[in-house]
């Protein structure tokens, strides 16, 4: 069965493929920035337009399949569209359009891998994560899923050069190998003894309880994997600040995404239905995510990381909304699961322009002033005036404020969980409107996280003289960080339309509708009848009007007379640029409010020390207290399986000899 | 939309905006009293706000944009926070573009422009002041949620006009539940507006204050707008703690214009009577240490979540 020739799935496809010939084309010339930045890495954002058009396009569509017989013989690959797919290609054309541009204009030479090599690896990337989210079947699911994870590995050590980004890429390979293990298990599981590995025959076996349990709790893991769920995050804070800052943007606005699409494929398609316990299984690991996340983001003291732990946060929010939504459905409250859905979903696309914005910005930050340490930045507003201020709105948005988007999806979900009380079973209908409060701790750290995120990059005097010669971001950088802060205006600005897009997909989810919007267009009115409404356009409209008429008035009254002067500080005369705090000095009440959560090693001066050094290290206790012992218990391990490497012959003919015995012995 | 809710809507935002350095005079007169002091006169603040816009702006040489824009974002924030708080009238056409949730967003947009400001000109006292003040917030802005949250389940509606309206409409005089969240919202007031024992008003103590650091490189026009802003933030929340805890006397939209007339004299006794509790709290408490902030806002979480516990057991 082939595509039919004027589908959505037909155009997808295409434009896939067009990315593979895209990055192949690279290899023509691969040294040639000219012709792969400044020509290719266009036509391929034009791709990612195109993309997310279609997925607009598809997004009320009926699902449609093809197989295409491609592959191994007797196993064709079986694709599907549904909403679900189109909203999450919609994510990642509209996102990978800005990265794309912005990546023109930031390839430089000297990055270790080629310009040719590092464009095939990209874009197999961005094909491979299409594909992920167009499988309909385990196996062509797991390719897609391998070639992402291999692809980006790839592109984290582009700098293959330095040995910790060598280490930081083997950690990224091996905890994404052992979440896949755990996805190939789940499709195992769930294919249910027809050993049918098509999702329409894992959609029709019908799972006995524990079964689907087994499933369930093993795709959690392995796409919390991918996507960085307490605790298997750690790697997330050392492969994003290894890779490039675009790959970053990627990695963390899109690729995160693909374990969320993982998860709600399997979770609401797969296995249909869900029981109200995994939910508050997810919901915990969420809430532990979204706080550990956010803690350890507003203690970090370098920008790349900060951003990693950021997203942690981000995905914990959004596996809270996953869990919140599973419990409404499990407890047959399919309306308000329907709510949370909306959430989770606008918070991954929220989050996808938030945080490409932001990691571009801290690219065109690191490019201009080749520092990725907050110590040594600083009053680059003055220098780099459009990336500051561009940075400035993903930074406000990321902090939940309206009305940029990020507000947007903290609303819904807190709505969501001021229905929680209703769920009919004793304790957890208590426990969970505190979880609300969680989610407001984590989101009003996140404000803390993006003060001192942009604050001492931004903000105050240049900690180094260098700092002087930093030049503000090219043409095409511009335009990648200015399409990314649109959409997070956009998506801010129309959150009812966004809804009405996305409620087919929730429909198909949670088996229920959300109520026709009665509410004028500019009116977002998630639940009719019930007095709970936001408008972003008219709050904007109310606080700008505010604003103006209050520099107006001030302008009419008084008079505009301004001088320049000295900063006053209290009378201290002799300021300079280390007197302002530094980014450990901003983390520093973190550290002592949630020091529960750090492992910190200080190391403090004595008064007679002739070279005073004050020096703390903010250590993760899950790494020392899980993967530390975990590796040491590996390694003892392999060590003991190491006697079975004799290094003679003769041994090693033996036990052919003997395997081939104990064999015919099996077979006889 | 009738004339009538405009006319509330305007006349609330006017009376926000004139009562509120008014409301600050009357507590440090309180205050004054209280502490055996000769009070300064009610109408201080006004004329200190009023000397600050004739004076010429000074501003550090390496400022920036955002430095000049934070006052009047900070500003309009709170006059738009004014405008969704039900202190006189319930029937405000502003009521469904923001509820009680953004509210708390508009307040905390607030906080970050005037932390960012902080930052803006890089000396120490400002960074450690935009630092604390980000601090108290992420640690007042769940004890708020779960008060909100609490009022929210009893009237089943975010928008705190509805809430009002139901509150005060209920034959039922008093619910337990919000007892509690009372004392938490009394707390979260205290931190949110550094009063004592968070922050001093009074002090110019650099390394005790959190609200007046982040203030220290602004004069002129912009720090009377701040000055300004600040009253509004407190007038706020005494106002969100009337419509909360005690809102009879608001016009509900029954009874016209005579009903909305009503309600003016019956928020100046409101104002009146908070004004003299926040200074009797303020005169009988000593400034915590700033580490001792989070154990004053966890326990002001903890009430609000007592709060909501006897919502859920007693239905009321």
């Amino acid at each position: 069965m082939t595509p039919a020739p004027y589908s959505p799935l037909t155009a997808c496809l295409l434009l896939l493929v067009l990315w593979g010939v895209i990055g192949v084309a690279g290899l023509l010339r691969p040294t040639s920035l000219r012709f792969v930045g400044r020509t290719l890495f266009p036509i391929s954002a034009l791709c990612s337009l195109a993309l997310a058009a279609v997925a607009v396009w598809s997004l009320g569509m009926p699902p449609e399949r093809a197989i295409l017989a491609v592959g191994l013989p007797d196993l064709p690959v079986h694709l599907r569209r549904d909403g679900l797919s189109s909203v999450f290609l919609f994510l990642l054309g509209a996102a990978s359009a800005g990265i794309s541009v912005f990546a023109a204009g930031y390839f430089r030479r000297g990055h270790g891998t080629s310009a040719g090599l590092l464009c095939l690896q990209y874009h197999l990337f961005l094909a491979s994560m299409g594909l992920v989210m167009l499988a309909d079947d385990a196996y062509a699911f797991m390719v897609a899923w391998e070639t992402m994870a291999l692809s980006s590995y790839f592109l984290v050590t582009t700098q293959h050069g330095l040995p910790e980004i060598r280490r930081a890429g083997f950690l990224y390979l091996l905890i994404a190998h052992v979440g896949a293990i755990a996805i190939l298990l789940a499709f195992g599981v769930m294919q249910g003894g027809s050993w049918q590995f098509t999702f329409d025959a894992m959609r029709a076996a019908r799972l006995p309880a524990p079964w689907a349990a087994a499933a369930f709790l093993l795709a959690l893991f392995g796409f919390g994997a991918k996507a960085g769920l307490v605790p298997l995050h750690v790697w997330l804070p050392e492969a994003h600040p290894a890779a490039p800052s675009p790959v970053s943007a990627l990695m963390s606005g899109v690729m995160l995404k693909t374990a969320v699409y993982g998860v709600l494929r399997v979770t609401f398609d797969l296995l249909g239905q869900p029981l109200w316990w995994w939910g508050v299984v997810a919901l915990a690991v969420g809430l532990f995510t979204a706080l550990y996340g956010v803690v350890f983001a507003a203690a970090q003291s370098d920008m790349k990381r900060l951003l990693a732990y950021s997203s942690i946060e981000n995905i914990g929010i959004i596996f809270t909304a996953f869990g919140l939504a599973i419990v409404f459905r499990g407890v047959g409250m399919p309306m308000l699961a329907a709510l949370a859905l909306i959430a989770l979903l606008y918070h991954s696309l929220n989050h996808a322009f938030m945080k490409s914005l932001l990691f571009v910005g801290t690219g065109a930050v690191l490019h201009s002033t080749g520092e990725r340490n907050l110590g040594r930045l600083g009053g680059l507003i003055h220098r780099m005036p459009w990336v500051a201020w561009l940075t400035l709105i993903g930074a406000l948005a990321l902090a939940g404020l309206p009305p940029l988007n990020g507000f947007v999806s903290e609303w819904l979900l807190l709505q969501a969980f001021l229905f929680a009380h209703e769920v009919p079973r004793p304790f957890i209908n208590m426990l969970l409107p505190m979880a609300a409060a969680v989610v407001v701790l984590a989101a009003a750290l996140a404000a803390y996280v993006m003060v001192k995120f942009f604050g001492v990059i931004f903000l105050g005097q240049p900690r180094e003289a260098a700092l002087a010669r930093a030049h503000d971001a090219g043409v095409l950088q511009r335009l990648g960080l200015v399409w990314l802060a649109a959409g997070c205006i956009a998506l801010g600005l129309a959150p009812t339309q966004i809804i009405n897009g996305l409620r087919g997909v929730v429909r198909q989810l949670s088996g229920a509708d959300l109520p026709g919007q009665s509410a004028p267009w500019w009116l977002l009115e998630p639940i009719p009848g019930r007095q709970a409404s936001y408008s972003a356009l008219g709050f904007l409209l109310a606080v700008t009007a505010v604003v103006l008429l209050a520099i107006l008035g001030v302008r009419l009254f008084y008079h505009q007379r301004v001088r320049r002067a000295d900063p006053w500080d209290c009378g201290f005369a002799r300021l300079d640029a280390r007197m302002q705090d530094t980014a450990e000095g901003f983390g520093q009440p973190i550290r002592h409010i949630f020091g529960a959560f750090f492992l910190l090693r200080r190391e403090l001066p004595s008064p007679s020390d002739r070279a005073p050094r004050y020096r703390v290290v903010v250590g993760d206790r899950i790494w020392e207290r899980l993967y530390v012992p975990l590796g040491a218990l590996v390694q003892r391990i392999a060590d003991g399986f190491a006697w079975v490497q004799q290094g003679r012959i003769a041994t090693y003919l033996l036990y052919s000899f003997v395997t081939l015995v104990a064999l015919l012995a099996l077979v006889l | 939309m009738r004339a009538i809710e405009i006319v509330t809507q305007l006349l609330e935002l006017a009376a926000a905006l004139a009562a509120a350095p008014l409301f600050v005079g009357w507590i440090n007169q309180c205050r004054a009293w209280l502490q055996n002091r000769s009070a300064p006169s009610i109408w201080l603040p006004y004329r200190g706000i009023r000397k600050l816009f004739h004076k010429d702006a000074v501003i550090a040489g390496n400022a920036s944009q955002l430095f000049r824009l934070a006052p009047y974002i900070t500003f309009g924030a709170m006059v738009a926070a004014a405008g969704i708080i039900p202190s006189m009238g319930t029937r405000l056409p502003f009521t469904r573009i923001a509820d009680a949730i953004a509210l708390v967003g508009l307040l905390a947009t607030a906080r970050v422009f005037m932390s960012l400001a902080a930052m803006d000109v890089g000396t120490a006292f400002g960074t450690l002041g935009a630092r604390r003040e980000m601090m108290v917030g992420f640690l007042a802005e769940p004890a708020l949620l779960m008060i909100i949250f609490v009022a929210s389940l009893i009237s089943a509606t975010t928008a705190l006009p509805a809430i009002t309206e139901h509150l005060a409409t209920q034959t039922l005089g008093l619910y337990p539940s919000l007892a509690f969240t009372a004392v938490a919202f009394t707390m979260v007031l205290l931190a949110e507006n550094a009063r004592i024992p968070i922050d001093n008003p009074a002090t110019h103590l650099e390394l005790t204050m959190i609200h007046e650091a982040l203030l220290l490189e602004y004069s002129a026009r912009h720090l009377a707008l701040m000055e300004w802003a600040a009253a509004l933030k407190l007038f706020n929340y005494a106002c969100i703690g009337f419509a909360l805890f005690i809102p009879w006397g608001v016009s509900t939209g029954q009874g016209g214009p005579l009903a909305l007339l009503a309600s003016i004299p019956v928020l100046l006794a409101k104002l009146i009577a908070a004004g003299g509790v926040l200074a009797l709290i303020e005169t009988v408490s000593a400034k915590l240490r700033v580490f001792r902030a989070p154990e004053f806002l966890a326990t002001a979480f903890l009430f609000a979540v007592l709060g909501l516990l006897v919502h859920l057991l007693l239905g009321a």
